[in-house]
């Protein structure tokens, strides 16, 4: 076991190291670069100036040697500079990180229980309207996009109704608890609903397979309760197969949570990662990318290792 | 006894269309998808006969209500509405049906290869697509429909054309959505190879190429045709939200992503103008999934009823 986690931590370190050359290179091929903001700002730039400024930043140098120069200072803990924000990466990194959990946690917590509760009702009876109208739901959960759900939302509840704030994260001077989840709502309301048509089907299909299984009929057999059944009998071995598949969405949930932060205009990673890559904000870009993937790699290793937790029939090797 | 007879004319996809024909949703979604390429593809009549132009702007008739010539109105630039939505549809399928078709196409070499000669090269390809489908997708696919093409030497003209602006998003697509394929082929390869009849044809001295694009293939034809039209679905969504965020079709070209990125700052003004392409993203991606639902029922009899 203890051999595995390791063997698994270092294959997801190899990937990570490989997504950091990959990233490197690729954002050094958008648009620009790293001067361009200094050299527009001041019009008694020469070229000799300009020349100098590359040799200073070390642009001059061939891709792998100031990939290797990041690295080296990255490993070391120093992330570099944001040009857009003027702060070091990590000062950034922080609030931003805080941000995104509360959206992503309180929309999965959200996702999960509409799809627990409505995947249990909808395999009660498959088939049934009740079946179809859920089934309906949780399609419409995946086949909408984000951004469009997220613009109807301010549409109808803060252009039409009046009932919730459009954006941000607060008012000004306000910033109460009361105020940060008002504004919280529609975020959370919007991610939720786009994540849980997935796990509904899930939820939905393993609870019907289960449910056909001897052990369940057994408890009916005994005289036990529909509700203790299907609850207790049939929900907990329904959860091994849908625990991994909740945490592998971690990747859908962050894509989400990019389109909503910046539809709300939120400050949370997705929308710093989103601004990073359109200001060519190289160093902010480049760390929160990487960290969104190192991110996705350990939320798939705890998958794993929940799945040996949850069906001690399962090895891991 | 004539009864007996038809039966046995029947070939499995006869047989299989006969069960799809009874899966309602599936066959709503089916006639919803034909009612929607017919939707789109009236552009070209409006076009030849109407002399009309999705890209004629008439700065008098900005935000013109809907009246008998145009019949949802006309945007912020004085262009008709429907018209676009129309040519912005065509683009939109056109992706999604060829990013999938480039996509998949390479996902099932991948998992082929990877089922069928097992080892080192399965170990290998796997850990790649095992790689891919931990990175974070979006942010990566908009560094790449991001990446300025005169770096990497093409010349200016190449890099800014319509069409390229129509290959990149087909190609960034493609990039990153074959890893759900590849690991399906790969399965469903691993379970055929080790059947008779393909011991047999290898035994009999059939190569690897041969053995897999005749023995393989075509027997997993119905869950990669399942795997294909849901990952339509998903790239038609991808291709809307690239488009929106700046990084896919770029306008003038119309596409239903780019369409929602200009309505959006006017959805105080002119709230229809954000409806409906979102609408007909909704509706085409809802019906190609049910679609897909429906085909793999149709397709796996021992599927749960």
């Amino acid at each position: 076991m203890t051999r595995y986690i390791f063997r698994r931590v270092g294959q997801s370190a190899l990937v990570m190291l490989v997504m950091s050359v990959v990233i490197y290179a690729l954002i050094g091929l958008m648009p620009g670069d790293p001067l361009d903001i200094m050299i527009a700002s001041n019009p008694g730039a020469t070229p000799e100036v300009v020349a100098k400024l590359r040799q200073l930043y070390g642009l001059d140098q061939p891709l792998m040697v100031r990939y290797w120069h990041w690295l080296t200072s990255a490993l070391s803990g120093d992330l570099g500079f944001s040009r857009v924000h003027s702060a070091p990466v990590l000062e950034i990194l922080r609030p931003a990180l805080l941000q995104s959990c509360k959206l992503m946690l309180g929309s999965f917590a959200l996702s999960v229980v509409l799809a627990f509760s409505l995947g249990i009702i909808a395999a009660r009876r498959p088939g049934g309207i009740v079946d179809g109208l859920i089934g309906l739901i949780a399609f419409a959960g995946i086949s909408v996009p984000v951004f469009w759900l997220a613009l109807m939302m301010i549409l109808i509840f803060a252009v039409n109704l009046h009932w919730l704030p459009a954006s941000g994260i607060s008012n000004v001077g306000d910033g109460g608890l009361r105020d940060q989840l008002v504004h919280l709502i529609m975020p959370v309301v919007t991610l939720g609903f786009a994540t849980t048509g997935g796990f509904i089907r899930y939820v939905r299909a393993s609870m019907i397979e289960v449910l056909r299984m001897d052990h369940v009929r057994t408890a009916r057999a005994k005289g036990a309760g529909e509700g203790r059944v299907v609850l207790i009998h049939a929900f907990r071995n329904a959860l091994i197969p849908v625990v991994t598949i909740m945490a592998l969405s971690f990747g859908t949930l962050f894509n989400g949570a990019l389109l909503t932060e910046t539809m709300f205009a939120q400050p949370g990673m997705g929308k710093m990662i989103y601004d990073s890559i359109l200001g060519n904000d190289f160093n902010l870009a480049l760390t929160g990318l990487l960290f969104a993937t190192g991110v996705t790699l350990l939320s798939n290793l705890a998958a794993d290792l929940a799945y040996g937790w949850l069906d001690p029939r399962i090895t891991l090797q | 006894m004539s009864g007996s007879r038809t039966e046995a004319a029947i070939g499995p996809w006869m047989l299989r269309w006969r069960r799809f024909r009874r899966n309602r949703a599936g066959m709503a979604a089916l006639l919803v998808l034909v009612a929607l390429v017919l939707f789109v593809l009236a552009a070209f009549p409006m076009q030849i006969w109407g002399g009309m132009n999705a890209d004629a702007t008439d700065l008098f008739a900005r935000f013109d209500p809907p009246d008998a010539a145009h019949w949802l109105g006309r945007d912020e630039a004085g262009r008709d509405v429907l018209l676009r939505l129309m040519v912005g549809g065509q683009i939109s399928l056109l992706v999604g049906l060829l990013g999938t078709a480039v996509g998949g196409a390479f996902g099932v070499l991948i998992g082929i290869c990877a089922g069928y000669f097992g080892g080192k090269i399965d170990a290998l390809l796997m850990r790649f697509t095992d790689g891919m489908i931990a990175l974070p997708l979006l942010p990566l696919v908009i560094v790449m429909g991001a990446i300025d093409l005169t770096k990497i030497g093409f010349s200016r003209d190449f890099a800014h054309s319509g069409a390229v602006g129509f290959w990149r998003i087909v190609v960034v697509i493609a990039i990153v959505d074959w890893t759900a394929i590849a690991r399906l082929v790969r399965a469903a390869t691993m379970a055929l190879k080790e059947r008779d009849f393909v011991r047999s044809a290898r035994a009999s001295g059939a190569g690897a190429g041969y053995t897999m694009a005749s023995h393989i293939l075509p027997n997993i034809a119905t869950p990669v045709i399942v795997a294909f039209t849901l990952t339509v679905g998903r790239v038609i969504l991808l291709e809307s939200t690239l488009s929106f965020l700046g990084f896919g079709i770029v306008p003038p070209t119309p596409s239903w992503g780019n369409m929602l990125s200009n309505a959006q700052d006017m959805v105080i003004n002119a709230p229809a103008l954000a409806v409906y392409p979102g609408l007909l993203i909704l509706i085409t991606v809802i019906a190609v999934n049910f679609l897909g639902d429906g085909l793999q029922s149709a397709f796996d009899p021992r599927a749960e009823r």
